[in-house]
């Protein structure tokens, strides 16, 4: 048993009111009123509850209802969350209705979803409130049966005292449970002893999802609500000039438009507060379809917008940003990348005197990669909802950090947090987007002038161009071999619109003696931010790629390549601060390699790619099988290995890394965003190309290494060496290295 | 603006709306039944999938002046109780990630089962082409599609 002693923080953070009946229940919101689940229905649910710790309630009955903390975008939290909860309070899993907690930091905790960190974040919290609340009932049936505590047992969701065969329902003393103190001392399960957790279970929402049942942001409905569109300008570097909405408001249904300024100058924005545009031009009538048809008889002026400035809350206080003006075209910025790539850049990292070792070296291999810009194109295009008066406010919707939006929100509509609410949707897709909460300050400030309940709705043009989106990246890598074929320099410079991909403590540093790692940036005025896997989504394709290469240089199998340089950071790491573990990072190559049956570039009809990565604590190796179908290159199987630690849903996250997968196929193959004058060029699914359901692979064989750790990242790790793998098996299929993304340019060429 | 008596999920529903409204706001905005789902529309993604008389149409390029006496179905009336053995094979594996695009691909599969009740994979790839998943959770949905075939 695992001995814990918790914190003064902690406690509070495991520790609500023991009122009985729902102090925390949202039996007023739209949740639970209107979309209580069929299992609820089912067990037809008392009135009463008796809360034990702010995630778990518990009815005579012995229904354990248990709040899930985080939002939920397909990375099964609301599945594999509450799962911890019921593996350490030991109860029955078919006696557990889950629920989507409130937004509450302080009993909920971080409540972010995002770096693939939910699992992770909430790992020990959610063990120690099911082994609280199960203490806690233990303790109340040693008072009421007056026996020592420590002869108190539990099995699923009963309470036992073997030596006088005494027992009952959880349900029974949660009452009496709920006024006892959070024991101090709580004793956590030793993982051999799991019985919930690495059992699959089915995805609790699972029968709302296949019946249509209102879910998510763009389902939610109030009374009197509206619908609300924004106009942006058709590129970036422009601003509103002036409008005339006359036709517009002789539509049907329409209220009204005007324009609203997101942030005031000075406004000091949040980290995450990322603005595309600031001016909004909003249409607000009764019905989308209205407010979509009026919104194109606007007669609008727009004018390019000049430098601006931001202020952005930083670490070490208000910064003052400065946006450049200018409209970009993909063209001008990929000159103006090979142009910066030139120039001295920003040292990051230097191990041993890699000048030296490549004035040395008898071969010096060099190769330059090129990443564009992605939109994320979450099946669900960005929307919220708000109810703003001037004593309170109630938003809701699909947000990846509600606690990050909560206190620029605070500022904006000038109310104290306490009276604002924010209710968190199902959401359809994230994959980083919706970590940004424009939309929600932009839906807020609507309702506030509208004095009504609102809908913001982003049509799936405005979603596509009107992003937060994947910088564009470039990196040159070169390698130094001596005239015995060993490494012994590498050497990386990449950089990137607006930032640096690097990340110049991972692998190959720390394996190779002479080390260079240099980056640069490019200002620009295209919004960029977080998407799956950030910056290792272009790392792990560019030098997974140039190690594919290096090994053949150096005539050695790509898995027995990388292996040799990890026994040497293993055993005797170069340098400082390698954020990796080499012998995880080994593992991961080796059980692809077996359970692929790697035997290098083939297989029967097979060329294959191999890759590895390490990123979000997590590391993860694929290889991929590639044959020529109808002329063209296609991914015809895949073999996955993920080191995450404990897997907690085993199913669900095999789901989540065969997703990856094809998400990185897609990507790799289609995926791209062209700029012309400042103007996105796709502007739906008919330009932008996303995988379909006959590009994606036959099967994806996904295997987890088998250990004990505490679980680290799953949604984001498995994405970025598929890129890698992608291209190295692109290479064998077809003669020639790809060094340009998208591969199959027909996206992203204009 | 007309009015309109429309057949849907078996039952007769009245609005009045600008007879150029794509069904899927009708449903979605007018008739309160958010299942059908926006994504795109233009006809690339098949969100909004339902059907028409048995066929499986993008609702979001329907007007509601075109239906006239036909049939509608949406995923709401797909069963009664959630049961077509297309959405039991949906849970049996687990399909659903974010789960948005969901009931547009259920809503085709079972239109493309009813005409062709046992596809073969490039059937099943083909019919399925048009529903986007964003989430990349294409095999378990071709998976699903095989069992539902089996029942
Ligand atoms: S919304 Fe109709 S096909 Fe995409
Ligand atoms: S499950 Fe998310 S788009 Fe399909």
């Amino acid at each position: 048993m695992e001995n814990l002693k918790t914190k003064y923080n902690r406690r509070s953070f495991l520790k609500s009111s023991a009122l009985a009946g729902g102090g925390l229940m949202l039996s007023a919101s739209w949740f639970a009123s209107a979309k209580a689940a069929e299992k609820i229905d089912a067990l037809n649910l008392p009135e009463h509850w008796n809360e034990l710790t702010a995630y778990i309630k518990i009815t005579p009955d012995n229904v354990v209802k248990i709040l899930c903390p985080n939002p939920e975008f397909g990375q099964n939290v609301m599945t594999s969350l509450p799962m911890i909860i019921a593996e350490e309070l030991d109860v029955d899993w078919k006696n557990v209705v889950v629920e989507m907690g409130p937004h509450d930091n302080l009993k909920l905790g971080p409540q972010f979803t995002g770096g693939s960190n939910s699992v992770r974040m909430y790992w020990k919290p959610l063990r120690e409130a099911g082994a609280a609340a199960r203490q806690m009932l233990r303790e109340a049936a040693a008072q009421t049966w007056s026996l020592p505590l420590g002869e108190i047992t539990t099995k699923a969701g009963v309470l036992y005292h073997p030596g006088t065969k005494m027992s009952g329902k959880y349900g029974d003393f949660a009452e009496k449970a709920a006024t006892m103190p959070v024991p101090k001392d709580i004793k956590l399960k030793e993982a051999r002893d799991f019985s919930i957790v690495r059992k699959s279970k089915k995805n609790v929402e699972g029968q709302k999802i296949v019946t249509g049942k209102p879910l998510f942001g763009l389902d939610y409905r109030a009374d009197g609500m509206l619908i609300a569109m924004i106009q942006h300008p058709p590129a970036f570097g422009m601003k509103l000039k002036s409008f005339d909405a006359a036709e517009t408001l002789k539509m049907p249904g329409i209220k009204d438009v005007f324009s609203l300024k997101l942030y005031e100058d000075g406004f000091e924005q949040g980290g995450f507060d990322t603005r595309t545009f600031n001016d909004l031009l909003v249409t607000v009538g009764k019905t989308t379809w209205e407010v979509m048809n009026a919104r194109k008889k606007l007669q609008v002026q727009w004018e390019p917008i000049g430098d601006t400035k931001e202020t952005m809350a930083g670490r070490s206080g208000k910064q003052e940003v400065v946006i450049p003006a200018g409209l970009e075209s993909t063209t001008t910025q990929m000159e103006k990348m090979q142009e910066y790539a030139q120039k001295p850049a920003q040292q990051l990292r230097k191990d041993g005197d890699p000048e030296a070792a490549f004035r040395n070296a008898a071969v010096v291999i060099e190769r330059t990669y090129t990443a564009p810009f992605l939109a994320h194109n979450c099946m669900e295009p960005m929307n919220f909802f708000a109810d703003v008066t001037p004593e309170r406010a109630v938003v809701a919707g699909p947000l990846q950090a509600p606690g990050w939006a909560e206190p620029t929100l605070s500022k904006l509509l000038n109310l104290p947090p306490e009276k604002i609410e924010i209710q968190m949707t199902r959401m359809g897709g994230g994959f980083g987007r919706r970590a940004y909460p424009q939309f929600m300050y932009e839906a807020a400030l609507i309702s506030q002038k509208m004095k009504s309940p609102i809908k913001l709705i982003y049509s799936r043009e405005d979603d596509m161009t009107y992003g937060i989106y994947r910088p564009m990246y470039t990196a040159t890598y070169r390698a130094a071999l001596d005239a015995n074929k060993n490494l012994i320099g590498f050497h990386v410079n990449g950089g990137g619109i607006p930032e640096n991909p690097v990340h110049a403590n991972r692998f190959p540093a720390g394996a190779v003696d002479n080390y260079l790692a240099e980056g640069w940036q490019i200002p620009s005025n295209i919004t960029i931010g977080a998407f799956r896997a950030p910056r290792s989504n272009f790392n792990a394709a560019a030098e997974q790629s140039f190690l594919d290469e290096v090994a053949e240089a150096m005539g050695k199998d790509p898995i027995e390549m990388r292996l040799e340089l990890l026994e040497r950071a293993a055993k005797n790491p170069v340098g400082k601060n390698n954020d990796y573990d080499a012998a995880r990072y080994a593992g991961v190559l080796k059980l692809v390699r077996d359970k692929s049956g790697w035997n290098g570039g083939k297989d029967g009809k097979y060329s294959r790619g191999v890759a590895a990565y390490f990123c979000h604590n997590s590391y993860a190796a694929h290889v991929v099988d590639m044959v020529t179908r109808n002329g063209e290159p296609y991914v015809e199987r895949v073999f996955s290995a993920v080191d995450c630690g404990v897997v907690v849903n085993p199913d669900a996250a095999v789901n989540m890394v065969q997703g990856a997968v094809v998400d990185g196929i897609g990507n790799a193959f289609y995926g791209g965003l062209v700029h012309k004058d400042g103007a996105v060029q796709q502007t739906n699914f008919d330009k932008y190309r996303l995988i379909r359901n006959q590009e994606a692979p036959k099967s994806i064989e996904v295997h987890f290494v088998q250990n004990d750790l505490d679980p680290t990242g799953l949604g984001e790790p498995p994405f970025p060496p598929v890129f890698g793998a992608v291209a190295n098996a692109l290479y064998k299929t077809t003669g020639k290295r790809h060094y340009q993304q998208p591969f199959k340019s027909e996206s992203a060429s204009s | 603006m007309a009015k309109y008596t429309l057949k849907i999920n078996g039952k007769p529903r009245q609005i009045d709306v600008d007879p150029a409204t794509p069904m899927l706001w009708v449903l979605r905005d007018h008739l309160d039944m958010p299942g059908t789902k926006y994504g795109c529309g233009i006809a690339q993604c098949g969100a909004c999938t339902v059907h028409l008389n048995g066929t499986a149409v993008r609702s979001c390029q329907l007007p509601v002046s075109a239906v006239g006496n036909e049939e509608i179905t949406t995923i709401e009336g797909l069963s009664d109780n959630g049961d077509h053995p297309v959405q039991k094979a949906w849970l049996e594996h687990d399909v659903a990630q974010c789960g948005y695009c969901q009931t547009g691909q259920i809503m085709t599969a079972a239109a493309l089962l009813k005409i062709n009740p046992t596809p073969t994979d490039e059937d099943i790839e083909a019919g399925m082409s048009g529903n986007i998943c964003r989430c990349g959770t294409y095999l378990r949905i071709r998976e699903a599609v095989k069992t539902a075939a089996k029942n």
